[in-house]
């Protein structure tokens, strides 16, 4: 990775002379002038003092890092959806129309699920769309006032709890046994409060719940719903699907399993599905084939809305579009090469002498326990630091919060053995190095060990702050 | 692969799979052979050619709108360690976007007035929701009020994010003039949404009068703006908004609606209450500056249920694109950029007066704009609808035959006469 001293956008020198506009009302705008080269020059500076995926590996796990097919940014090149605005009348947009129809045609085959709707953004806005879903049907059925609570196990993601309380629940967290979900804790915490069970399968250990038709029995068995966050779909496509196992709604992460880039944080996009006895709330427009003309139908009546301003991330649906269209039904390859890879590198670095806890077979990701390293004064952070000198983007660190010193790895299936290989070879090395080096670390990084508690304490926000 | 199988002791991948119980295998995947790239291609292009686009048919549609994107701003969002790379939680190896990031709410600060921005929303849409519940957050109060007219696919999601809270949205009414009443007297308010231009297009001047009312209701003031208006008009901080969320629309496309980017800005007081991700100036072992998320304890991977929002995932690489076109545009691109917004829709309007619109609220606005004709909007777009061009958005709802038109700086004068042309051939015509 280069370095370099960048200066920040305000702090290059202005070029050009200022243009005063007499009639404008505002005089004062702290925004630089500065030529088309100079600009340039800052943002490819910029760029290559940040680590992508093209870079190298990134196994950051639960984040699915698939390597972002180049056509995908092809596809959505186009003016025939750059310059298409979505009020416009249905006879003019039936080319996007067409694209959400059949999208949500195949996310329904793959998921088991017999509705989509894809206006969530992204992930967590998906998770907020299904439980306003969760809400609307227990008003429906007169049990509003009585379904108070949503159930997830101590390893979800944090947006799961944080997407049941903005939509007005209460959270119920139960405890894990041996990295599954606890069926006495389950059974314990299920009763005609609960709206949902909201559960990731594989969990965020990697390990598949394989107790799930139990699961949905208990769960049906007092009138809940299960929810299934698909962070972590990527390791069963084709292999089953929520919908056989139980589940009630989805959210999918298309920038994750239908590798649409991330975006450096976003957009991604979150569909929701659900079965039969749920499409009705799904929210408004949906998009429906009549007489062979595709249409936008905001008549539904029991539908809980919108979630977004418009019909969602169309661009981010057109390249999990074009992906599927790609892969077919050798998405499943997708998911046995992803699960190989992870088993693969764990096993390596179990052989190396890393703690793998609750030992199991693993789907599409694992988690290690550096907790062994402390006696030697190494943390978790220290090792993902010193990994960027070895060129390899660290894996989720401290998540799960079942885990102590966490490190979640999730290879993917685009990685090479060649590439896992050097990954455990750097992690042998690492073992083997002064306990400084790896406390030290990053060392050959545009900039050392950044201060982060310093940056919460001072809270400089804005070239603005940074002057003061 | 056969190594790698070898390495773990089995013959094949399906024992990898043992865990699933049989019951809920499920017999591959019904869909159709892999395809190569170019069908792909070629198949999606053959679809999306059954759109019409801006170049196809020039439309007058409001709320968001076409603008011209400069390559240069192509160029740098396609950079790979831009968009190809994860939120940015290891600092160290992303110094590129982090700074980014940082000039990005910088921009916003300085547009906005604010003090603080985070790194978007979704949309302005969930950016409203969103404010209304940190509104709710600091002044523990359930009103929130907002002007009648406001788009309405924005009050629907603003009412799925205040169900959860149980707050209550009231509407205030319009005067004569389309702007907001200010002297609504309600009690237990958290928050007054002002939008500005608002949903007619108009330009709102009442700075003392706004301010007053925020604080005779003792609420936050919400902002709605335009980010492009602020280059020539005033910022919300005159009228002492708390809060400021809007349509972050600058270099990027309308993509049928998304991804957007939902701006949100506030007053440094507020920080700790905000929603969503916000980078932070800091320095690294060796006093170098650097940069990285902060003020994470709001989050969710930290704080759970107790989070002040939901939001991982955000909008970030259009906020990439936002700050490469402000970046190329600066402050005299920006300027120009608006007064050229402006003096088209006034071309436009008077245009359209001249055949026989006329405009129902006297006051000045931007580049949005309501008229009223002897012809219904919906009526008139579908009259349109063989002559090459497409009208603007009808608002029956609230001006009897009101069409709401929105032009930009790509609305060149050889396109607002072509269009007025046809519309005024199609309001001669005989049903």
């Amino acid at each position: 990775m280069a370095k370099y001293d960048e200066p920040l956008l305000n702090e290059i020198e202005e070029k050009e002379e200022e243009e005063f506009l007499e009639d404008v009302e505002r005089k004062e705008l702290n925004i630089p002038n500065l030529t088309e080269r100079e600009v340039i020059k800052h943002f490819i500076h910029l760029s290559q003092m940040n680590y992508g995926v093209d870079t190298g590996f990134y196994p950051l796990g639960s984040c699915t890092m698939k390597y972002n097919l180049k056509l995908l940014e092809r596809v959505v090149k186009n003016e025939k959806i750059a310059y298409v605005h979505p009020l416009l009348p249905e006879d003019a947009i039936q080319g996007c129309l067409e694209i959400m129809h059949k999208l949500e045609k195949m996310l329904c085959e793959i998921t088991g699920m017999d509705a989509f709707s894809l206006q969530p953004c992204a992930g967590a806005h998906g998770e907020f769309t299904g439980m306003l879903i969760a809400r609307a049907y227990f008003e429906e059925i007169g049990e509003g006032d009585a379904r108070k609570e949503v159930i997830v196990p101590d390893s979800a993601h944090g947006t799961n709890p944080a997407s049941a309380k903005m939509a007005g629940f209460d959270v119920v967290e139960i405890p894990s046994k041996n990295g599954r979900v606890d069926m006495e804790a389950l059974r314990h915490a299920l009763s005609n409060e609960t709206a949902a069970f909201m559960l990731t399968n594989p969990n965020t250990l990697g390990i598949f719940e394989k107790d799930i038709l139990e699961i949905a029995r208990e769960v049906r068995k007092v009138g809940a719903l299960l929810y299934y966050d698909g962070a972590n779909l990527n390791a069963i496509m084709g292999k089953t699907t929520p919908g056989k196992m139980g589940f009630d709604i989805v959210h999918l992460n298309l920038h994750k399993t239908f590798g649409t880039p991330h975006g450096g944080g976003g957009p991604g996009a979150g569909p929701v599905g659900v079965k039969k006895h749920l499409e009705k709330f799904l929210p408004v427009p949906r998009v429906v084939k009549r007489d062979g003309k595709y249409c936008l139908d905001y008549d539904r009546p029991h539908s809980i809305g919108k979630v977004s301003h418009f019909y969602g991330n169309f661009a981010v649906l057109l390249k999990a579009y074009a992906y599927i269209m790609l892969k077919g039904k050798k998405l499943e390859e997708a998911a046995e090469r992803a699960v190989l890879n992870s088993n693969y590198l764990m096993e390596k670095l179990r052989s190396i002498g890393y703690e793998v806890p609750f030992y199991n077979r693993r789907m599409h990701e694992f988690v290690l326990s550096l907790a062994n390293l402390k006696k030697k004064g190494i943390k978790a952070l220290d090792v993902a630091k010193r990994l960027l000198d070895y060129g390899f983007h660290p894996p989720t660190i401290y998540f799960p919060l079942i885990v102590e010193e966490a490190f979640m790895i999730e290879p993917t299936e685009d990685e090479s053995k060649e590439t896992l290989d050097k990954f455990a070879d750097a992690m042998k090395k690492m073992l083997q190095e002064d306990v400084e080096i790896l406390k030290e670390a990053p060392h050959n990084m545009p900039v050392k060990r950044v201060n982060e508690a310093m940056a919460a304490r001072n809270a400089i926000l804005t070239w603005k702050d940074m002057e003061k | 692969m056969e190594e790698m199988l070898k390495y773990l002791g089995i013959k094949s991948v399906d024992e990898l799979f043992e865990d699933l119980p049989p019951e809920i295998k499920t017999d591959g995947l019904n869909l159709h052979e892999p395809k190569e790239e170019m069908e792909v291609e070629m198949e999606i292009k053959k679809i999306l050619s059954k759109n019409k686009s801006f170049f196809d048919m020039p439309f007058f549609l409001p709320v968001i709108k076409p603008h011209y994107i400069p390559p240069a701003v192509d160029e740098i969002v396609s950079r790979q360690e831009f968009y190809t790379s994860y939120t940015p939680y290891q600092a160290e190896a992303s110094q590129g976007i982090l700074q980014a990031m940082f000039e990005y709410q910088s921009i916003i600060a300085e547009l906005t007035g604010m003090d603080a921005a985070n790194v978007s929303m979704y949309d302005s849409a969930t950016a409203l929701g969103e404010a209304a519940l940190m509104a709710y957050r600091i002044k523990k109060k359930r009103k929130i009020l907002i002007p009648r007219n406001i788009f309405w696919h924005k009050k629907k999601v603003l009412e799925n994010y205040a169900k959860g809270a149980g707050l209550q949205i009231i509407e205030v009414d319009y005067g004569e003039d389309g702007r907001m009443k200010l002297n609504h007297e309600e009690k237990d308010v958290a928050a007054i949404y002002i939008e500005n231009p608002n949903f007619f297009g108009i330009i709102d001047d009442r700075y003392k009068e706004i301010a007053e009312m925020r604080e005779r209701l003792d609420a936050l003031l919400i902002a709605g703006i335009d980010p492009l208006s602020l280059a020539i008009y005033n910022p919300p901080s005159c009228y002492n908004a708390d809060i400021v969320i809007g349509e972050g629309y600058f270099g990027n496309p309308l993509n049928f609606g998304g991804p957007l980017l939902g701006i949100f800005a506030c007053k440094k007081e507020y920080i700790r209450q905000m929603p969503g991700k916000i980078v932070g100036a800091t320095v690294d072992k060796e006093d170098k500056r650097a940069f990285c998320m902060t003020l994470q304890t709001r989050e969710q991977h930290i704080r759970r249920g107790k989070a002040t929002s939901n939001i991982c995932s955000n909008q970030a690489l259009c906020c990439i694109a936002f700050l490469a076109y402000v970046a190329l545009l600066g402050r005299n691109g920006l300027r120009r950029v608006a007064k050229k917004n402006m003096d088209n829709a006034k071309y436009m309007a008077n245009k359209l007066q001249k055949i026989g619109f006329s405009l129902p609220f006297h006051k000045k606005f931007f580049n949005e704009f309501v008229v009223i004709g002897n012809i219904n909007g919906k009526e008139l777009n579908s009259r349109l609808s063989n002559k090459g061009v497409y009208g603007g958005l009808p608002i029956d709802e609230y001006v009897e035959n009101g069409i709401l038109f929105g032009v930009t700086e790509m609305h060149s004068r050889e396109i607002i006469n072509f269009a007025v042309e046809k519309i005024k051939e199609a309001m001669e015509e005989k049903l």
